[in-house]
């Protein structure tokens, strides 16, 4: 980078150089005043180019020294740290002065959630009783009273409001506001300040922070592509295991540092080794280069093409990693096969894998599907929850694409996170994979102060299964007609 | 900032709604976006029976919770959504599906059917259905009117079991 500079100076002084020095024509004063505006413009231009060409220079020096560095061998040097408590205090203040604009409007809802509805989740049977308390109780067998249709037409319409499983498919609403317009929802025009905050902040976003984040991005990216196919060259020695995982976390480091991120892990000493599966909580593709700060690990998943697909060909030639045909991910067999052996090589990295199957919001964990936990290695739990002040983690894919979905992250505040490694886990004798998988879940959920739902990630897209329907007719039956099963499914 | 004000404009029929059904600008801009977001299929409408957004809007309000009465509002002033009787003629109309004003036999056993299922034998349905109708029915028509389904709910709070406690 630092040659290009200098060549492109080159190139630009030859280039004006062909406007070269003009002969004297017929009209002689004419033509070398002429000549001369020429040259004065060529000199300025050059000037100009020069002058544009040296900033950016300056810029990627002062990059790679302030930034890439520090990040590629794992110091810092105290800029982000000053721009975090900055940031911390600056949304405090703003904070505060909300809460005081409210409390002067005298607005008396004390909002305990963000959602739209206050529920009060008694079971169906407790309900039903006290909706039929006025009644005599029959002595034996169920009872139907035609009230009982307030209690399922009230859970109905409380559910199309707003119900537990969609809500996990968008962002996290916040109780106060972050001075970010994305996050904007109700909130109004407080004091001048504010404002002129909000102002300089999206000034401070857009113009200083993106433009060096998709700079230390491309720079990334780029290094782990060329990286990685250099220590693909190389013969299959101890030392190429030890420059492979180097040059992948330096990289890593690198694209995290472009996201302004500032990870704090828990608990290194229960960090995935090798032979074992590490399952985490997935929010976001981010999460990949917030697991990989701080660890090396084979991934997991389906072959893409362009940009993606050169980087993960790219990555295999370093060291192994696990991608699938997409015919073949539907061939339950040969993936759990693959997965064993990669498990059972223990010279190789630990498989990260995330079971929920797709990107929740990051405010509850849902069903992990029990693929992973069927192949009986080790299972490294890890938890990872985001701080949604500043800024908002989770992909909605369905809203986002990719591209934009990294700009946003890049025009937020900063990117901050906790990753909890919890100890390892092994499945127990009397249980089965799904009770292996619903333990580990409880246990990420509950490091991570996630709500453990039972739902499937699935419901993003697909319909809710039958069953669950007949599960609520059936209980509502053993209301209506009593517990003698005379009249069970014909 | 403030932008609550601009979405509300952006919604038809917004300030109408507001005066009828008694909901605040911010609650209609939620299930606005509620609404969008359940009509996967952006036409505009929900399930085969088109419900709109202003017949969502009109629904939903039957389940605020009551206001007491204002007293004296003087003349015979619009009744709002979510008074008692209101909501009790919207529980009518769930079993009375022709509207006829009246649920008759059948009308009560499809009801139950779609509650229940495959769980109970026909006969018992038929048995669960003659004892309700008998509890109710008090003229001997061999159905419930709108009189007498308020009569045989008299002990219950309807107010506080068909209202969805709605926030902000």
């Amino acid at each position: 980078m630092g040659v290009f500079v200098p060549c492109a100076l080159l190139c630009l002084r030859s280039v004006f150089g062909l406007f070269g020095e003009g002969g004297h024509g017929p009209n002689p004063d004419r033509s070398t005043l002429l000549l001369r505006d020429l040259r004065g413009i060529k000199v300025k231009m050059e000037v100009f180019w020069a002058g544009v060409l040296w900033t950016l220079t300056i810029w990627l020096y002062l990059i790679i020294g302030l930034i890439m560095i520090p990040a590629m061998f794992g110091f810092s040097l105290g800029i982000s740290e000053a721009y975090m408590t900055l940031l911390v205090k600056t949304l405090e203040w703003a904070t505060l002065k909300m809460q005081k604009a409210q409390r002067d409007e005298q607005s008396l809802k004390k909002v305990a959630s963000n959602g739209l509805i206050l529920r009060e989740d008694g079971s169906m049977v407790k309900e039903l009783e006290e909706l039929r308390r006025s009644r005599p109780k029959p002595p034996v067998g169920g009872d139907f009273t035609l009230s009982d249709c307030f209690y399922f037409s009230r859970r109905g319409i409380e559910s199309i409001v707003e119900d537990e499983v969609t809500q996990r498919f968008s962002s996290e609403e916040l109780v106060s506001w972050n001075l970010l317009t994305r996050t904007n929802n109700d909130f109004q025009y407080i004091s001048l300040k504010l404002t002129l905050v909000y102002g300089l902040g999206i000034f401070v976003r857009y113009c200083i922070l993106m433009p060096l984040r998709i700079t230390l991005a491309c720079i990334g990216l780029t290094w782990l592509v060329i990286g990685t196919s250099a220590v693909g060259v190389l013969p299959n020695w101890r030392l190429k295991f030890w420059i492979s995982e180097w040059v992948h976390v330096i990289c890593y480091r690198i694209c995290a540092r472009g996201l302004s991120a500032t990870i704090c892990y828990h608990n290194r000493e229960n960090k995935p080794r090798k032979g074992g599966i590490c399952v985490a909580n997935h929010t976001s593709p981010i999460d990949i280069v917030i697991l990989c700060n701080d660890a090396g690990y084979a991934m997991v998943g389906q072959v893409h093409g362009g940009l993606m697909g050169v980087l993960q060909r790219a990555m295999v030639r370093a060291c192994p990693h696990i991608w699938f045909e997409r015919a073949e991910m539907k061939d339950r067999h040969l993936v759990t096969k693959r997965l064993k052996d990669h498990v059972n090589d223990k010279t190789k990295l630990p498989i990260l894998i995330f079971p929920e199957g797709t990107c929740v919001n990051n405010t509850s964990v849902m069903m992990f599907k029990k693929g992973s936990f069927e192949i009986g290695a080790t299972i490294y739990p890890v938890a990872i929850k985001y701080d949604p002040k500043f800024g908002d983690a989770f992909w909605n894919s369905s809203k986002y694409s990719m591209v934009s979905y990294l700009l946003r992250m890049m025009t937020s505040w900063a990117l901050v996170c906790n990753v909890w490694y919890l100890p390892a886990m092994h499945q127990k004798e009397e249980e089965n994979a799904v009770q292996f998988a619903n333990r580990v879940k409880s246990a990420i959920a509950h490091q991570g102060g996630l709500l453990d739902l039972q739902w499937d990630g699935g419901l993003k897209r697909a319909k809710v299964k039958e069953s669950f329907k007949e599960e609520q007719q059936k209980r509502y039956s053993s209301m209506v007609v009593g517990d003698d099963s005379s009249g069970h499914s014909d | 900032m403030g932008s609550s004000s601009s979405r509300i404009n952006s919604i038809p029929d917004a300030q109408q709604l507001m005066q009828e059904t008694g909901f605040s600008a911010a609650h209609i801009v939620r299930l606005h976006e509620r609404f969008e977001s359940l009509d996967t299929e952006r036409r505009g409408e929900l399930s085969q029976e088109t419900v709109n957004f202003a017949s969502f809007v009109r629904i939903l309000a039957h389940f605020r919770p009551a206001e007491r009465s204002r007293g004296s509002r003087g003349g015979a002033q619009q009744e709002l959504a979510n008074c008692t009787s209101r909501k009790l003629q919207f529980a009518f109309q769930l079993y009375d599906q022709d509207r006829d004003g009246k649920i008759s036999r059948e009308e009560l056993l499809q009801v139950l059917r779609a509650m229940l299922g495959i769980q109970v034998t026909e006969e018992q349905l038929q048995s669960i259905v003659e004892r309700a109708i008998q509890e109710a029915d008090l003229d001997g028509d061999d159905a419930i009117s709108f009189d007498e389904f308020k009569k045989s709910l008299a002990k219950v709070n309807v107010d506080h079991k068909m209202s969805t406690g709605f926030l902000r």
